[in-house]
């Protein structure tokens, strides 16, 4: 009978040594700032300053300034996240045909680096009714009068159409170009038109990574905040479901409250998420690149 | 040949929407540089005069000079922690199949896939009961949370691509982990290295909702500063607040331009491949 090994050459085996414990200060640092948090603010959002432990669940949903946020936030990210991914995939599948993309990913990639903030002082500038825009449409007679884009809806779809589409564009890029293209050559060898290889070739092949593009887009624009404060009307229209959460911790210093308004705002996101991931499953799967993968 | 023709239409199209997209983009950056340096600016196409005293006024106003030095002490502290933590995860990641591996891969794509507004709150919270947002170390802690899986996610593959006979040459020679790490690993990664804390840099100054979320009058960084000076727009003349959106703005793309020296821009939005 052979000795049984020492435990550490068995936890080895398992792929457990020296090298294994390097994950841990990482792993304790994302428990200890994000896996605790979270579920410290959900305990403290049953944790109300005053009645049982449902009531900030229950206050936000009887009370119209405070549950007509979501709808809000919807009305705005549900439209701008769809129009993204819809302009993005005619743009994606014509630049994975030229040569010099880069300058184009290069120039795409300067919205999202600015980030929102300089992004709605720019567009406070560019769209006042002074701004050249409106300036622009005015000379070349396209309007009588200033379009009304700033503090009101249009400015903060806006906003997210600028910093959004190049978001999900350089997404659905890296899925496009991951394609094989020999797949769409054989379509097009066998009489395929444009139309039918697009319909039939690329999107199916598409589907899986349109939807994690939808699904991350969407929550990005859900949880706006500083555009809808600068450029929206954040006391009307624009009131999303991020200025309701930040004025109940730093306006109200009611930490539950925020608590639960956080929590609410992370299930819809996790709801739509899900929804979405679902109907992917109702999708093609399988390998998008032929030869040995 | 109608059918071609059709087809020419749509790529028209599709440039046409593109090219309208980069150049509404052009016009609001352009629109800041040009408000910042025109002395009056109200009915006509360009400022009547151009003036570089916005510039010196913003400077004093803002106290630029303190929000600067905040903003480089977060930043790089972040980026160096952020490489402490996450390269040895990383490797670690990249080498061995632990039981849980799936499990703790989840975990580090979490704070990358939940926007910051949405675990900010909490994360503020618990911050604040411990004392610590207010503080630069707030911030910095805060700012911690999607750098240091974003690390171990872009490193992941560049380990991959290492051959492990050279490691373990180095451990037949006798080196431990520590000299294996300071004498091979590292000057094998330092590309990968590189393009991931630059990268953590960029993202780490344009930083806006946990920053804002977790800092105090005095550990504000440039972006949070300029929303409240975008905020409270009309208490100072707005050719002030551009010519400090200028100054964030110049600061964020030089480092871009560094950082794409090294990386791809789509990586930007795609993190790491799986």
């Amino acid at each position: 009978m052979t000795p049984r090994p020492s435990l550490r050459r068995r936890l080895a085996e398992r792929g457990l040594d020296g090298v294994t414990l390097l994950v841990l200060p990482c792993v304790v640092f994302v428990l200890a700032l994000f896996v605790y948090p979270a579920l410290y603010g959900l305990f403290l959002s049953f944790t109300p300053k005053q009645g049982g432990p449902l009531a900030n669940y229950i206050r936000f949903f009887s009370d119209p300034f405070l549950y007509d946020t979501i709808y809000t936030t919807l009305l705005i990210s549900v439209p701008v996240t769809i129009l993204n991914v819809l302009l993005s995939i005619p743009v994606a599948l014509r630049v994975r045909l030229m040569r010099h993309q880069r300058l184009l990913t290069t120039i795409l990639v300067i919205p999202i680096t600015l980030g929102t903030v300089l992004v709605a002082e720019g567009l406070l500038n560019y769209l006042g009714p002074r701004g050249w825009l409106n300036r622009t449409l005015m000379t070349f007679g396209v309007l009588d009068e200033p379009l009304r884009l700033l503090h009101n809806y249009w400015g903060v779809v806006l906003s997210l159409l600028i910093t959004g589409f190049p978001f999900t564009f350089l997404l659905t890029l890296s899925y496009v170009t991951g394609i094989d293209p020999s797949l769409e050559q054989a379509g097009a060898m066998l009489g395929a038109r444009a139309r039918a290889r697009f319909m039939r070739i690329l999107l199916p092949l598409l589907v899986p990574g349109l939807t994690i593009t939808l699904a991350l887009s969407f929550v990005q624009a859900f949880s706006v905040f500083p555009s809808a404060v600068l450029l929206g009307a954040p006391s009307g229209p624009t009131r999303v479901i991020a200025i309701a959460a930040y004025q109940a911790a730093f306006e109200a210093y009611d930490a539950s409250l925020a608590s639960a308004i956080a929590m609410i705002m992370a299930a819809v996101q996790v709801l739509i998420v899900v929804a979405l991931l679902g109907l992917k499953g109702l999708a093609y799967r399988g390998p998008v690149s032929t030869g040995k993968g | 040949m109608r059918r071609d023709k059709r087809e020419r239409l749509w790529a028209f199209t599709v440039w046409v929407t593109v090219g309208f997209f980069i150049l509404n983009l052009i016009g609001l950056i352009a629109t800041v540089v040009v408000n910042s340096l025109g002395s009056r600016w109200f009915t006509t196409w360009l400022p009547v005069g151009w003036t570089t005293r916005w510039y010196t006024l913003a400077w004093d106003e803002f106290q630029l000079p303190a929000i600067l030095l905040v903003t480089v002490e977060v930043v790089g502290a972040v980026v160096i922690l952020a490489a402490l933590i996450g390269v040895p995860a990383a490797y670690a990641m990249a080498r061995r199949n632990f039981p849980g591996k799936q499990a703790v891969m989840m975990l580090f794509l979490l704070p990358l896939l939940v926007p910051p507004f949405t675990y900010g709150i909490p994360l503020a919270t618990v911050l604040y009961e411990a004392h610590l947002a207010g503080t630069i170390w707030g911030v910095i802690l805060a700012n911690l949370v999607p750098t240091v899986p974003f690390v171990v996610l872009i490193m992941i593959p560049f380990v991959e691509q290492i051959d492990p006979r050279i490691e373990a040459a180095a451990r037949v020679f006798g080196a431990g982990l520590g000299r294996l790490f300071v004498q091979v690993l590292v000057p094998l990664l330092t590309p990968g290295i590189l393009a991931a804390l630059l990268l953590v840099l960029v993202r780490t100054i344009a930083m806006f909702e946990l920053t804002f979320l977790t800092a105090g009058p005095d550990s504000q960084t440039l972006v949070v500063a300029l929303y409240y000076a975008v905020f409270a727009a009309g208490v100072r003349p707005g050719q002030s607040i551009d010519a400090m959106a200028v100054v964030y703005m110049v600061t964020t793309l030089a480092w871009l331009l560094i950082a794409l020296r090294f990386v791809n821009p789509t990586q930007i939005v795609t993190r790491a491949k799986r």
